[in-house]
Order: structure tokens, then C-alpha cells, then sequence
């Protein structure tokens, strides 16, 4: 192998030359700098990186350590000391983080080097990275369409081998579902799994940190660096982290998967629901015995969904007024003038809409009808889970409806956009584990393969089962071998 | 189902410290209309014997040590102030 050959490889394979010093973190560094340099102009992944640093770092990096000299990209909503961290909005930018996320601690202390920054739906809040105040970013497999969100910069990035492994954040779906359109495995943690610490809260009973990876072992090594109790965040759960790659090869003999019955519906892409039919089957040939459930309140889970977050995000985005960091608006003629043209100025569309939603079913007059209303509703949705889980070991979905959609189709339309998470965001609300991994291709209008995700739920503090089970399904199958090729493709108008 | 959802985009804006542009807050009162009318269906059920659920994992009274550890100095804290000078933020005048 050349060093040119190595970012394509996955993550546990790199740790092993590392280790066997077949190769030195900066080589790898270098090669990682090369990729990024060749293909980051069409996708857009990067809002920045520091190599120089990382290759201080690279110096003193101990190989023996679990991750070793391997760089990581980080979701520019998580702090890294001395980098910028902008939330991909106007209003922060030039910020630079004065300390480290707790999530970024871990990964350093595992030995991992985060070495940049990658695109994001503004303030994660978005299903397609659209929303990113600073650049598009792009799908790799097919250059028209998006890569989904909001952890779009972080799918992109290790789909194109721009990346050999990301951090990113799941709300309502911000890693699972960029990671079903750009053909990777993305995971959830329950809540309270990975401090949260240092992430700019969006909406903080929801935010979980998380991986996109090539593949399921890699996501396993990622969460063994960054799970675990934290006395900065008092929802982190402190419970013991168990090693998530100790029994991957566990087999599915005596699972019970669930098939959620509300989750096949109309509105999902033929070529979906093929593929999670043909997943299902060949789950079921590998020993896995299917059982059909019911998640009855799947049909309020966005509603709750937009009720909640936004609510939470209307109180979380109230810090930037514009005093003690970030944008500022000149001459302000008064005080309310201040506020009112720093945040107006400083916010895009989307996150203004969310603050505007988010204050309103907060109001006096509303909050009973739509907040508690919300709230209440949130506790059935919970008990769907918990009476699923009660049969099952774990449910099994497609991640997303479609697969990659075009550039701009669903911008003008927040509530179809809001739609694109409908498989994910309930998982949120239940505070539970998932995992995407790729399952299939559709083919675009011009002949492209566009990825297709599998999603499995599982209960809360049982990422280690939803990683035996995901193993298992991505082992005995060949769609994670396979990578986009970006050389016949180029932007359109460029 | 219910009547159109009274949102007042212009009025809720005062309340957010968000200024909008006419144009804005016409585009958002369409559009968070229609996700409001959308999230009319939360109706339809019966919540009177449900609790809230403000998280969904249960998790009461988190203690810990009250000990003093390290955190910014001043300038760091400062580091990204839009205006600074002694030490302080600098804000707007904001009494007569």
C-alpha cells in the first residue's frame, strides 16, 4: 500500500498499521491532508482544520493508546480548545473555543487527534446542511444532491475518504440520517451515554454526541473513547462503559428484531422500502427471528418533536445577545434595538423560524396547548418503546424515507423538510440508542447510486446489542464496501 | 380539527428580541402556520392521565463534591467579546 491508498481504509485497519508501526501518525496525517486537499472543492465538508497543529500533535502521539495517532473530525458544534466553533452560523463567527468538550477530552485522552471542523446545518438545526450559513455541502455519491443533516459536513467527509471517522450530534436524527444518504453507519447514543459538556446546546433534553464512521467496528472504537460519566453534565448517566467491540461477532442467534408496523407507510420510496424488506429477510436468514410490534404514537412523533426542540432551542439561543461573544449589530439606537438587529442579523432563516415557533408554544395562553400538551404526549411515545422493547431486542426501520434529495427541492417547505426525520426523531424523544448503516442503493434520474439506510433502535443503555446486531447484518453483506466516485463528477455551472 | 393556529409572528418576534424584516415575518407566518395546523393532530389525544415527560431517562438530584477547579481567567473568558477594555465587556449605554 502507498500512503496515497491509506484514507480510504477504515478506521480499526489504520489503528492496526499504526500500531504495528507500518506507518506514522503524521504519514497518515499528510495522506489525510492530500485527500482533503483533492476532494474537499466539490463537497464542501470542511469549515476548517489546523494540520499544523495536528501535526505537533501527531509527534507526541502514543500508538498503543486505543486511538491512537488517528485524526477525527469534529462536527463544528463541539469545542475544541483553540479552534473556531461557529455552529455554521453568522453570529459566531471568527469564535474560537476557549476550552475542550468533554466528548473531545475523551477522544484525546484515547489518543485521537481532532484535527477540523466539518459543516452543519446552523446550529444543527436542519435535515440536509442546507442550512449552513457558510457553504453548501455536497453528496458525494451524487454532487446535486444533499448529504442530509444536519451532520452533513461529517457524513460527507468519511464517505468521500475525507475523513476516517467523525463526531457529530443527533437531535432528532443528525447523525443517523446524514449517515443513511451518504452511504455510512451513523450512531445515536442514548441519552445521557456522552456528555454533552461543550456542545452548543440546540435542544438539550434531545442532543446526543455520536459517530459516522465506515464502518460498525469503527463506530464501536469511537464510542468506547467517548461514552462515560461526566460531573460537567448532570444528565450524563453514570453508568459503567462496557467494550462495545468485545462481542461484535456474537451472532444473531435468539434475537428478536422488531418490525415497527406504523413505520412502513405511505410516503416511503419504493426503492426503500425494497431494500429494508430484503435487509429484514436476510436478517432473518442469519438466525434473527422478526416480530412484528406497534409503536402506536408514531404518527405525533414529529409534532412533539417541533414542539419540544424548538422550545428548547428558543431558551438555549436566548445566550447570544450579542454581549460577551459572537456578532454584534452597530448603533443600536437602544437597548431592544441591540438585541433585536444582533440576532436578526446574526441568525438565518431556519433558526429564526425555530426561535419564533419555539418562544411561541412557549407563551403565555399556548404553553398548556402545545408545550405540556407535547410533553405529555412525549411520555406515550416513551411507553411505545418501552412496551416494544418489552418483546423485542431491538426495532429495526429504514433510517430515512428517501434516499438523497436534490440541492434546494425542499428549502422553500420547512414542514416537508421536517418530515425527512420522521423514522429518527422518535427515538430522540424516547431518549433510546440507534444505529444507520448502509443497506442498499436506489438509482438517481441520471443512473447515480444513491445510498439507502437501515436503522435499529435499541433500548436505552443497550448500544452494545444494537452493535452486535448491526455487525452481523453489515458482515454478511457487501453494501458498506462500496464507495462513491467523485473523479466522473464535477458541479454543475462550475 | 381546530381553527387556523392565532400565531402573531410580529408579536411573538418582540417577545424572541428578534427583529424581522416585513418579508420574514410574512414568510414565517405561512410557514409556521402550516406546521402548527400540522401539529393540530396532538389533539386528538387524550392526555388527561398522562404525566409530562421533561426527559425521557428519569434522573433526580445529581450531587457531587463542591470543589473548586480551575476555570477561565479573565481574558480567556474575554477572548471572544465583541468589544472589551479593562478587564469588562463593553456594552451599549443602556441608563440615562
Amino acid at each position: 500500500m502507498t500512503t496515497s491508498d491509506l484514507p480510504a481504509i477504515s478506521l480499526a485497519d489504520l489503528q492496526a498499521l499504526l500500531r504495528r508501526r507500518d506507518v506514522s501518525p503524521r504519514e497518515v496525517l499528510r495522506a489525510l491532508e492530500e485527500r482533503i486537499n483533492a476532494v474537499d472543492g466539490k463537497i464542501g465538508a470542511y469549515l476548517s482544520r489546523d494540520f499544523e497543529a495536528a501535526e505537533r500533535e501527531a509527534e507526541k502521539a502514543d500508538v498503543n493508546l486505543p486511538l491512537g495517532g488517528v485524526p477525527i473530525a469534529i462536527k463544528d458544534i463541539i469545542n475544541v480548545a483553540g479552534q473556531p466553533c461557529t455552529c455554521a452560523s453568522k453570529i459566531l463567527r471568527g469564535y474560537r473555543a476557549p476550552y475542550n468538550a468533554s466528548a473531545i477530552e475523551k477522544l484525546r485522552a484515547a489518543g485521537a487527534i481532532p484535527f477540523g471542523k466539518t459543516n452543519l446545518d446552523e446550529f444543527a438545526m436542519g435535515s440536509s446542511t442546507e442550512n449552513s450559513s457558510v457553504q453548501l455541502t455536497r453528496n458525494p455519491w451524487d454532487l446535486s444532491r444533499v448529504p442530509g443533516g444536519s451532520s452533513g459536513g461529517s457524513a460527507a467527509a468519511v464517505a468521500a475518504d475525507a475523513a476516517f471517522g467523525a463526531l457529530g450530534t443527533d437531535t432528532g436524527g443528525s447523525i443517523r440520517q446524514p449517515a443513511a444518504l451518504s452511504g455510512i453507519v451513523g450512531v445515536k447514543p442514548s441519552y445521557g451515554r456522552v456528555s454533552r459538556f461543550g456542545l452548543t446546546a440546540f435542544a438539550s433534553s434531545l442532543d446526543q454526541v455520536g459517530s459516522l464512521t465506515k464502518t460498525v467496528r469503527d463506530s464501536a472504537l469511537i464510542m468506547n473513547a467517548i461514552a462515560g460519566p461526566d460531573s460537567r453534565d448532570t444528565t450524563c448517566l453514570n453508568e459503567p462503559v462496557p467494550d462495545y467491540t468485545a462481542k461484535l461477532e456474537r451472532g444473531l442467534k435468539g434475537v428478536r428484531l422488531g418490525l415497527p408496523r406504523e413505520y412502513m407507510i405511505e410516503g416511503v420510496d419504493s426503492a426503500v422500502r425494497q431494500a429494508v424488506d430484503t435487509a429484514v429477510k436476510h436478517l432473518a436468514s442469519l438466525g434473527a427471528e422478526i416480530v412484528d410490534v406497534s409503536l402506536p404514537h408514531t404518527d405525533y412523533a414529529i409534532s412533539v418533536y417541533y414542539i419540544l426542540a424548538t422550545a428548547e432551542a428558543s431558551a438555549n439561543l436566548a445566550r447570544f445577545d450579542g454581549v460577551r461573544y459572537g456578532y454584534r449589530a452597530e448603533n443600536p439606537t437602544d437597548l431592544l434595538d441591540f438585541y433585536g438587529r444582533t440576532r436578526e442579523e446574526g441568525f438565518g432563516a431556519e433558526v429564526k423560524r425555530r426561535i419564533i415557533l419555539g418562544t411561541y408554544v412557549l407563551s403565555s395562553g399556548y404553553y398548556d396547548a402545545y408545550y405540556l400538551r407535547a410533553q405529555k404526549v412525549r411520555e406515550l411515545i416513551r411507553r411505545d418503546f418501552e412496551h416494544a422493547f418489552a418483546k423485542v431486542d431491538a426495532l429495526v426501520s429504514p433510517t430515512s424515507p428517501t434516499p438523497a434529495f436534490k440541492i434546494g427541492e425542499k428549502t422553500s417547505d420547512p414542514l416537508q423538510m421536517y418530515l425527512a426525520d420522521i423514522f429518527t426523531n422518535a427515538g430522540n424523544l424516547a431518549g433510546i440508542c440507534g444505529i444507520s448503516l448502509p443497506c442498499g442503493f436506489a438509482q438517481s434520474e441520471n443512473g447515480r447510486p444513491l445510498p439507502i439506510g437501515l436503522q435499529f433502535l435499541g433500548k436505552a443503555l443497550d448500544e452494545a446489542r444494537v452493535f452486535e446486531i448491526a455487525y452481523a447484518y453489515e458482515q454478511s453483506t457487501v453494501w458498506h464496501k462500496a464507495r462513491p466516485s467523485l473523479n466522473d463528477q464535477s458541479i454543475a455551472g462550475k | 380539527m381546530a381553527a387556523e393556529p392565532d400565531l402573531n409572528v410580529a408579536y411573538v418576534a418582540k417577545l424572541a428580541r428578534l427583529n424581522l424584516s416585513a418579508q420574514e415575518t410574512q414568510l414565517f407566518q405561512k410557514q409556521l402556520g402550516d406546521v402548527l395546523k400540522y401539529a393540530e393532530k396532538l389533539k386528538e389525544i387524550d392526555v388527561t392521565a398522562v404525566e409530562a415527560a421533561a426527559h425521557a431517562v428519569p434522573i433526580f438530584n445529581v450531587f457531587r463534591e463542591d470543589e473548586p477547579r480551575d476555570w477561565f481567567t479573565a481574558k480567556e473568558a474575554l477572548s471572544n467579546a465583541p468589544r472589551q477594555a479593562n478587564n469588562l465587556f463593553i456594552v451599549p449605554k443602556v441608563v440615562e
